[in-house]
């Protein structure tokens, strides 16, 4: 376990030094002094010219490239932001254009409609009117064609039972009365 | 009985003098090498996948970055990430003498209190120049608390002196102690299972027991070596940030 005992034949400073407690035995400070001083020095300068560069200069290469990631997805979050955006303006435009081409074609066919409508009960007003006037007539006509039937058969009816027949200025009379 | 202190032995392994000081390479200068290592070469083993989507390997290298980063980041904003690689190269230098020093067989760097106690004067002194440097004598402000009344405030900033130069000895002395007690732990507990095993009669029969403490402490003392590297470099954290940010 421990270090193979062959210093008896090295330590020269005689059999008073043996008995010291080796963490403190000052024969040895300047030997460590030097050798942690050498090792020290040439750790410190191995590390910061050498080793830590290379292991800072692997983190900061990572870091670098995530924080240049971050960046892209940033940039790429907000140009899709800008295209739904954009697509959302595009939609609610066409949107508005439908509902004014709608309500635009609902009114033109209303005034067709209402168009077509009064046109069609002007027609049918004339028409009405027409064929009053024509009912008109023929009631005048017929009206007249009754008296002039009725003189007759009345004159006959006359000549039949008196053997005379009457004037015509009687008849008339008779059938004024 | 093996003798639990011995595991803290340092050994020249070769002579060497610089300017008139022992500079011999020890054990322990053998593992602070293999410390640096480690670390280095793990690191870059792991992380030269390079890839987006992390490989096992690669998130383990980046997870200890983001985690330094990240106590940095909480303590002191975003303006302390200029101690970065101070703290990062502390917290993985700590961590892996740590771990590496639980591997059976292994010296222990922290385990010497020369050796957390420099560390903990680097912090010290990363402190005092970082927080002249940025705030000029405005840094005294750190003594000088505000909304303090005037006939305590001698008192308070007395306390708050003293508060600070003893930082660096519980910051040093709170990773030593905690190596040096839980590796002694271990090898007390270990040395007991030989015992039993030795001794004569139904003794014997109760080797079992460390034994189950043994694996319990080395589990335990995982957790140690990672809190102790995280407490360290929390701390740290927290002492910079008064460099910084000196009126609380």
């Amino acid at each position: 376990m421990a270090q193979k005992v062959n210093a008896g034949t090295e330590v020269p400073q005689g059999a008073g030094h043996k008995k010291v407690f080796p963490p403190l035995d000052q024969q040895f400070y300047a030997s460590q002094l030097i050798w942690l001083a050498m090792t020290f020095v040439a750790l410190y300068m191995l590390l910061s010219r050498l080793v830590l560069p290379r292991i800072s200069e692997v983190i900061d290469e990572r870091g670098a490239r995530i924080r240049r990631d971050l960046d892209e997805a940033e940039r790429l979050k907000s140009e899709t932001e800008k295209a739904l955006k954009s697509y959302e303006r595009a939609l609610a435009d066409a949107r508005a254009q439908a509902g004014a081409t709608v309500k635009e074609t609902r009114a033109q066919l209303a005034a067709e409609n209402e168009r077509a409508k009064s046109s069609a009960e002007a027609q049918l007003a004339a028409k009405v009117a027409e064929a009053e006037a024509r009912i008109a007539a023929t009631k005048s006509k017929a009206m007249a064609n009754v008296t002039g039937i009725a003189a007759e058969t009345a004159s006959a009816v006359v000549q039949k039972l008196l053997g005379t027949m009457p004037s015509v200025d009687e008849v008339k009379k008779a059938l004024a009365s | 009985m093996p003798d639990p202190i011995h595991q803290f032995d340092l050994e020249r392994l070769f002579h060497l003098n610089l300017f008139g000081y022992d500079a011999s390479f020890t054990n322990s200068s053998l593992y602070m090498v293999v410390v640096v290592v480690a670390i280095v070469g793990f690191l870059l083993y792991a992380i030269q996948t390079r890839s987006l989507v992390p490989t096992r390997l690669q998130s383990l290298a980046e997870m200890a970055y983001e985690f330094v980063a990240g106590m940095i980041r909480d303590s002191m904003g975003e303006e302390g990430m200029k101690f970065f690689p101070l703290i990062f190269t502390l917290f993985m230098f700590i961590f892996a003498a740590n771990m590496i020093g639980l591997i059976p067989g292994a010296f222990t760097v922290t385990s010497h209190v020369i050796v957390t106690a420099a560390l903990a004067l680097l912090v010290f002194l990363t402190v005092i120049i970082a927080g002249f440097a940025k705030n000029g004598l405005g840094f005294l402000k750190l003594f000088v608390p505000d909304g303090v009344p005037i006939y305590v405030l001698p008192l308070v900033s007395a306390i708050e002196v003293i508060s600070f130069f003893s930082r660096p000895i519980s910051h040093s002395l709170r990773l030593f102690a905690n190596m040096l007690a839980g590796h002694i732990t271990l090898k007390v507990f270990a040395g007991f299972i030989v015992m039993l095993l030795g001794s004569a009669g139904a003794a014997k029969f109760l080797m079992p027991l460390p034994l189950i403490a043994v694996v319990g402490i080395t589990a335990l003392e995982f957790l140690v070596a990672f809190l102790q590297a995280y407490v360290f470099t929390m701390l740290t954290c927290m002492y910079l940030n008064d460099a910084l940010h000196p009126s609380h």
